[in-house]
């Protein structure tokens, strides 16, 4: 599959990425051929796999649902670049 | 003195535990080779004021019954230390200063080991090379201009200086081996759930191991034995009991049957490697081990499949870098979409984003199928390669890289030829197996090269005992001439 330009300013505005026309040009040819090289995946048949999405044979453990650690907010907010007496600060927003 | 830093950690650890040396004085050794050593760039940060303190604390109650006493350790800069920065290689982390400690490093310093100093590494840990950090490139002390691998780039290259005497990396498809190699040391990358995940950066979640990286096999057993550990805090953390890889690290390997996969004889593979891959084996045979042609049929699809699951799960995984809770954040913007876009287009460099909106790509409505869930199948896949052959063999022998060190610049302008380098590494961690990469000889140009045994899940210890029993035999010298003191 070919990656155009267009392309990539989709996939960057769904990540959030701003990037200019220059990088666009060259992320589009690096990313064609990235996924040239993928793409030998399709050589394989994989109808009746199993997709594997954990190598672990047990299911992922839960805990109890009770606050263990709490009382940090001033731990957490520290490293805000941005912040207000208890609450991190963005930028405008009205809907 | 200066002779001790070239020492391996396991005799060092005895000079202290026979009071030959102080914990401090071992620790101003270290502090100052790394200062004669700035060249190599391969601390991004250091904390020697607090490195000496924590020395003569150590000193004045010594508990030489504890795995790592009073051993000051530089580690890679993924694993948040508290109270001093961490930055994963990226601007976006630039200033940003944790305040809670990664459980792996937290275990070694409860065995009485002292933090160094933080050690440059791929941003976010991608990358082969070591070139893609915002803190610059790192240099291989086996020769000027010449990369250390990556990700964990920093870290192979002070142990390899002697900047420190063991470290840690982490090891999403190489980032350990690959490096180890580079420089002519030893690196592990563990059963993935051995090594708690808690407080180390993320990059790719379901691939990501923390593991050790030292000059001997025997430092390599002491230092897993120090990091790994159940920890609830980690979900995906084997609950299991811890094991004594030191104590029980046995060069005996007679018997033992080594598989021998054809797949990994790659096209275009230098000479020298095969040569290599031919020692390693004539070495293990007459050790007493049996060797055991196998097949890996799907070997040559693991880099395509690498490549689409790491970087899907790293588009998720950096999604939280938005410029509101802690990181960077870019005054451009003119509403919160625009301060979100502009964070992580100056934030992030040419890799990181690149692999983002790769899995930003496979993950998105309408290819999801054709990409993410056919590299799942082909995961299980690569992994029921490995599961059937361990069925008829104890351990698998395979070169570690598909070349030596390649010059600063050599590869950056090709991601492609980049991520070949991973070739030989990356199918174990879709398999989560343990693999170890040793030292085995030098290339004509006087660089090291490694070899891999890759073993079952959890067999730690009989790929340590393979690597000890290759290791005694090999005569491997790896004497680094410091040419940039």
């Amino acid at each position: 599959m070919s990656i155009d330009k267009e392309k990539i300013i989709h996939i960057s505005k769904l990540a959030r990425i701003s990037i200019d026309s220059k990088k666009s040009d060259s992320l589009a040819k690096d990313l064609t051929s990235i996924f040239k090289f993928i793409e030998q995946l399709n050589e394989i048949n994989t109808d009746k796999i199993e997709p594997l999405s954990s190598i672990l044979n047990t299911p992922l453990r839960t805990r109890e649902d009770k606050v263990d650690d709490g009382k940090i907010r001033d731990k957490i907010l520290k490293n805000s670049p941005k912040k207000n007496e208890e609450f991190f600060v963005v930028p405008k927003v009205i809907e | 003195m200066s002779e001790i830093i070239k020492k391996n950690l396991s005799e060092i650890i005895e000079l202290i535990k026979k009071k030959e040396i102080k914990s401090e004085e071992l620790a101003q050794l270290y502090i100052d080779e790394a200062n004669k050593s700035k060249k190599l760039n391969s601390f991004i940060t250091t904390c020697f004021d607090n490195t000496i303190k924590k020395a003569k604390e150590f000193d004045k109650k010594p508990n030489s019954a504890s795995l790592l006493p009073g051993i000051p350790l530089a580690v890679k800069d993924l694993f948040c230390t508290n109270g001093f920065r961490t930055t994963a290689g990226s601007k976006m982390l630039e200033n940003f200063v944790p305040n809670y400690e990664s459980t792996v490093t937290e275990n070694l310093w409860k065995e009485g080991a002292i933090l160094l100093g933080k050690l440059n590494c791929d941003e976010y840990a991608m990358g082969s090379s070591n070139e893609t950090s915002y803190f610059g490139n790192v240099i291989n002390p086996i020769a000027k201009n010449t990369v250390p691998g990556g990700s964990s780039g920093g870290s192979a290259s002070a142990l390899a200086a002697n900047l420190t005497p063991a470290t840690i990396g982490t090891d999403t498809g190489g980032s350990i081996r690959q490096p180890a190699s580079f420089t002519g040391t030893v690196g592990l990358k563990p059963t993935y759930g051995l090594c708690s995940r808690w407080g180390i950066v993320a990059f790719a979640s379901s691939l990501d191991q923390a593991g050790p990286m030292t000059k001997s096999v025997k430092d390599c057993a002491i230092m897993l034995e120090a990091m790994a550990g159940f920890d609830k805090k980690d979900s995906t953390s084997i609950d299991k009991k811890k094991e004594n890889y030191s104590k029980n690290l046995k060069p005996n390997i007679k018997g033992l049957k080594i598989g021998i996969p054809k797949e990994y004889r790659v096209e275009n593979m230098p000479k020298e490697i095969d040569e290599l891959w031919n020692k390693g084996k004539s070495i293990l045979k007459d050790l007493g081990a049996n060797l055991i042609d196998i097949t890996l049929p799907h070997t040559k699809y693991a880099l395509p499949t690498y490549y689409i699951v790491a970087p899907a799960e790293a588009s998720s995984n950096l999604a939280r870098y938005d410029g509101v809770k802690y990181g960077y954040r870019s005054s451009q913007g003119k509403d919160l979409i625009g301060m979100y876009e502009n964070t992580r287009s100056e934030g992030f460099g040419d890799e990181v984003k690149r692999r983002i909106l790769i899995g930003t790509y496979v993950l998105s409505s309408g290819y999801y199928d054709a990409y993410y869930l056919k590299a799942q199948k082909v995961r299980q896949l690569i992994k029921k390669d490995f599961d059937e052959n361990f069925a008829k063999v104890d351990a698998i022998l395979t070169p570690s890289t598909p070349s030596s060190a390649f010059k600063i610049g050599e590869k950056t302008n090709d991601p492609i030829s980049m991520y070949l380098n991973d070739i030989f590494t990356v199918p174990v961690n879709l398999a989560g197996l343990p693999a170890i990469s040793v030292p085995a000889g030098l290339d004509k140009k006087g660089y090291p090269l490694g070899l891999q045994l890759i073993g079952k899940t959890l067999d730690e210890q009989n790929i340590l005992n393979i690597a000890y029993a290759f290791e005694k035999n090999c005569n491997f010298n790896n004497e680094i001439k410091k040419w940039w003191l």
